[in-house]
């Protein structure tokens, strides 16, 4: 076994806490689990694919690759544009759905509307962009030693830098400013926040986009490094949960240390048993956490 | 030009053996969530460990895949029952006493790694190749394709009418009565001295059992089984039929099998009939599209159901939501 | 009608209760003037918890009217309440445990603008230096009585017109008690209206200029707090705690 599952690893594991972030946020303050998520993942890609190929329809060097890298600014700026679309999409089912079903006060029941949400979202990819996989560049990218018989490609290094971005940013976002002090108080207790004078419902409005746009960089990540078909995302999910439940719900830093964990054990597994059995490990991280400490490494007992 | 009757008698017993299988597993479901308030996401895997478990304990030597064991169709049968069942007590007791999602995420990572177990474990489970040459009830009629649709038709008949009159009765009996309580008023029914997590265990067990059961009929009618059988699309029609249908209600949920099972039997006929075969996919998603959002709809604007009581959905409130609950 | 006017906070036959046909608080009228404090008494299930819930924006009104100087405010949600200038701590789980005091109070401060909040967060570390030592302990790890002045520091940093609280005593030692309750008097100094809901009679009373009492919903008695300590029938039903029952049969 060499060490190279510990750097295929950490890029799983970027992947999966992009999403996580998500779910965890998603599930400490509006407490359900979205089992939609993943299908935020898919339209981010897809989403960025599109609009990628609408910049280089209108500008000629927009598709050039950026140095070492198989991107060029084409789709570094449409992805922007998708994490945006993204957060649109994250709002929009709130409001079409989940806000209605709040309201009724049947907390479970928006835990199967998502999942309802979630086929139908999953199918509507499939409708309009078949089932085939596609790619954002047929470049294949050369992998590079970094040494301990390990190697990495231009553009796994590059997005683990943007997911330690994204990541310091959410952090700051939670820690140090008023809107992520509202959150973290709709997290522990939204009638005292409503007291408070937080208001809840911009609160949640928020947590949607950063949750959108969070499951949009994921997938650009998963997008760029392996493929783009419409069930990316929702095979991440049991990843994506297990990453949030190991790390405790609602910690940003938990749900990193999560997926950090889950991409490793993944990686190690495919190493030892072979890739077709990856997806246990999250199943079993899962049942392992709930088993010995269901709240979590770092989660407050709820 | 005469019509086909027997061609005719054959499919119309054909579809409404599935339709009652579907309804089979959804009495399962029923039992978790309308008489209980748990959310199963992961039904596809235990209906598929119940066609598993049965085929290879059914089938005869196959170099194929594991068994050998050649048991009678009830051995099997009983099998399925026993695995899906130990399978559901098991993540009950993990998930039980913990948050409801937790429920949720860890039955829908079980039908992922049944899924997956299915799919790779090839010595065992014949893997993509699936399992054939499953024993079929009255298998000497095969010849005759209406006698023999009739024929088994009527045992699933039988099986969900046994079904049906057992879970009513058990929801008349002391126990159903306790598990109706834990529903409504759980502090109550706590105070005299019921134990709610061994009720909901035994409750989301024998639902468990009943999805096995349902995956078994299904894999002795057909008499093949393969992993790609049990997908999370299986799994969303069941919670639409008993979404639609009228959860809570066993009647709710057989009708709305039926009337799921019809229109998606419909809507693939019109997708054969009307798509050409590059497009049938892609309208096939559309059909998913069309029920989720049916789904979705029925979640919002009706949650009871075409035949359900009273809302039985909001039974499951969640009162935490704006009051501190002090005694005042 | 200038007095009403003036009234820091007056609620107008209010019927409130969280199931729309089954109201808690039937019909009942309070008034608090700026600068005095006001008792809310009354046996269990009398509805007074849910009285000034209501008034906060926690729980459904049927029907009444809420004024806040003047102003109506009676449906109003309730993170917009407190930015008029009407503030609440709640029984319980009142602080957010999971954050330091510091961000309890920071947070607490965005009902201002933002230059505003620096300064009143230094008043309230000047009001209560406890606080003061103990702003990096997260607000979970607080003592009882510490806990109840960051609730109501985190209450006050509106500079609100009406502050109500929910049973501020509830939990705590009698000596406790007075120092909380002695704190509340000097905030009254400030010409901030206090409305207290109280299950501790006695303490109530005694830094209380009126009192209403609650039964089932509806008022049953009023006045000075003085005249009502003295008044052995109130007395012996409610600074006792006992049921309303027995009070049928006393002459009203």
């Amino acid at each position: 076994m060499t060490p190279q599952f510990l750097a295929d690893g950490l890029i799983a594991g970027a992947m999966i806490g992009l999403g996580a972030i998500g779910v965890t946020l998603n599930y400490s303050i509006l407490r359900f689990a979205n089992f939609a998520h993943g299908e935020f993942i898919s339209f981010g890609a897809y989403a960025t694919l599109l609009i990628a190929a609408a910049i280089g329809a209108a500008f000629a060097g927009s598709a050039e690759a950026i140095g070492p890298f198989s991107f060029g600014w084409g789709i570094a700026a449409a992805g922007l544009g998708a994490m945006t679309l993204t957060g649109a999409l994250a709002l929009a089912l709130d409001f079409l759905l989940f806000a209605r079903l709040r309201q009724k006060g049947a907390a479970i029941t928006t835990v199967m509307a998502s999942f309802g949400a979630s086929m139908a979202l999953r199918a509507l990819l499939e409708f309009a962009f078949t089932s085939r996989p596609v790619y954002f560049s047929r470049d294949l990218q050369i992998a590079m030693p970094i040494g301990f018989g390990m190697r990495v490609t231009a553009d796994q290094i590059a997005l683990l830098a943007l997911t330690a971005l994204l990541l310091a940013g959410v952090q700051a976002l939670l820690t140090r400013t008023q809107a992520g002090r509202a959150m973290r108080a709709v997290a522990e207790n939204p009638t005292l926040a409503r007291v408070a004078g937080v208001d809840v419902d911009g609160v949640i409005r928020a947590v949607w986009l950063i949750g959108g746009a969070l499951a949009c960089a994921s997938g650009i990540m998963l997008g760029l490094i392996v493929q783009i078909r419409p069930f990316m995302g929702f095979d991440l999910l049991l990843p994506l949960f297990a990453a949030a439940i190991l790390g405790g719900i609602g910690s940003v830093p938990g749900a990193i240390a999560g997926a950090l964990i889950v991409g490793v054990g993944e990686a190690a597994a495919v190493q030892i048993v072979g890739a077709e059995w990856r997806a246990a490990v999250a199943f079993l991280l899962l049942i392992g956490v709930l088993l010995v400490k269901p709240t979590g490494l770092f989660g407050r007992a709820d | 030009m005469t019509p086909d009757v027997a061609g005719l008698a054959a499919y119309a017993s054909f579809f409404l053996s599935i339709a009652l299988i579907n309804a089979l597993v959804c009495l399962g479901l029923n039992l978790q969530w309308g008489q209980t308030g748990l959310f199963n996401v992961g039904i596809a895997g235990f209906v598929a460990i119940g066609a598993y478990v049965s085929a290879l304990l059914t089938t005869p030597a196959s170099a194929a895949h594991w068994g050998g064991l050649a048991l009678p169709i009830a051995a099997g049968w009983i099998g399925a029952m026993a695995a899906a069942g130990a399978l559901s007590a098991f993540v009950g007791a993990v998930t039980l006493r913990l948050r409801a999602d937790y429920l949720a995420i860890t039955t829908f990572g079980v039908a992922v790694s049944v899924q997956l177990v299915a799919l790779n474990a090839q010595s065992l489970t014949g893997g993509a190749f699936g399992i054939g040459f499953i024993p079929r009830p009255f298998e000497s009629l095969a010849e005759r394709p209406a006698l023999f649709g009739l024929a088994n038709l009527a045992i699933i008949v039988a099986l969900v009418g046994v079904v049906y009159v057992g879970l009513e009765r058990l929801a008349r009996s002391p126990w159903g009565r306790v598990l109706r309580a834990l529903r409504e008023d759980e502090r109550a029914a706590r105070s005299l001295g019921k134990n709610p997590t061994r009720y909901r265990l035994q409750a989301f067990a024998l639902g468990g059992a009943l999805m096995g059961l349902g995956g078994a009929a299904h894999a002795h009618l057909i008499g093949f089984i393969a992993p790609e059988n049990y997908q999370s699309s299986l799994t969303f029609q069941i919670w639409a039929m008993l979404i639609v249908g009228g959860s809570g209600n066993n009647r709710g949920a057989i009708a709305g099998a039926v009337l799921i099972s019809a229109l998606w039997s419909a809507s693939g006929l019109a997708i054969g009939a009307l798509f050409a075969p590059e497009d049938q996919a892609r309208a096939a998603a559309l059909r998913i599209v069309a029920i989720g959002v049916l789904l979705a709809a029925t979640i919002v604007a009706r949650p009871r159901g075409l035949f359900g009581e009273r809302a039985t959905v909001s039974r499951h409130l969640d009162k935490a939501v704006e009051s501190a609950g002090t005694a005042e | 009608m200038s007095d009403a006017a003036r009234r820091a906070l007056e609620v107008d036959s209010l019927v409130a209760g969280y199931e729309p046909g089954l109201p808690i608080v039937n019909g009942v009228s309070i008034g608090a003037d700026a600068g005095e404090i006001v008792a809310i008494l009354g046996p269990n299930g009398a509805g007074k918890s849910t009285l000034i819930k209501a008034v906060a924006g926690l729980v459904p009104i049927s029907a009444g009217a809420v004024r806040l100087a003047g102003a109506e405010i009676t449906r109003l949600p309730a993170h917009t309440m407190v930015r008029r200038g009407l503030a609440f701590t709640p029984q319980t789980e009142n602080v957010f445990a999971s954050m330091t005091v510091a961000d309890n109070l920071r947070l607490a401060s965005g009902i201002v603008t933002a230059p505003l909040r620096v300064g009143r967060i230094e008043a309230m570390y000047a009001f209560f230096p406890d606080l003061a030592r103990q702003r990096a302990l997260l607000a979970g790890r607080l003592s009882g009585g510490q806990r109840q002045m960051l609730a109501i520091a985190r209450a006050l940093i509106g500079e609100p017109r009406v502050l109500m609280l929910d049973e501020p005593s509830a939990g705590l030692s009698p000596k406790l008690v007075e120092t909380v309750f002695a704190r509340l008097t000097e905030i009254r100094q400030s010409g901030v209206a206090i409305v207290l809901v109280e299950q501790n009679a006695r303490a109530a009373l005694r830094i209380a200029n009126r009192a209403y009492i609650l039964v089932e919903g509806r008022n049953r008695r009023e006045g000075s707090a003085r005249d009502l300590a003295d008044d052995p029938d109130v007395a012996g039903l409610y600074l006792g705690g006992l049921r309303a029952a027995p009070m049928r049969q006393a002459a009203s």
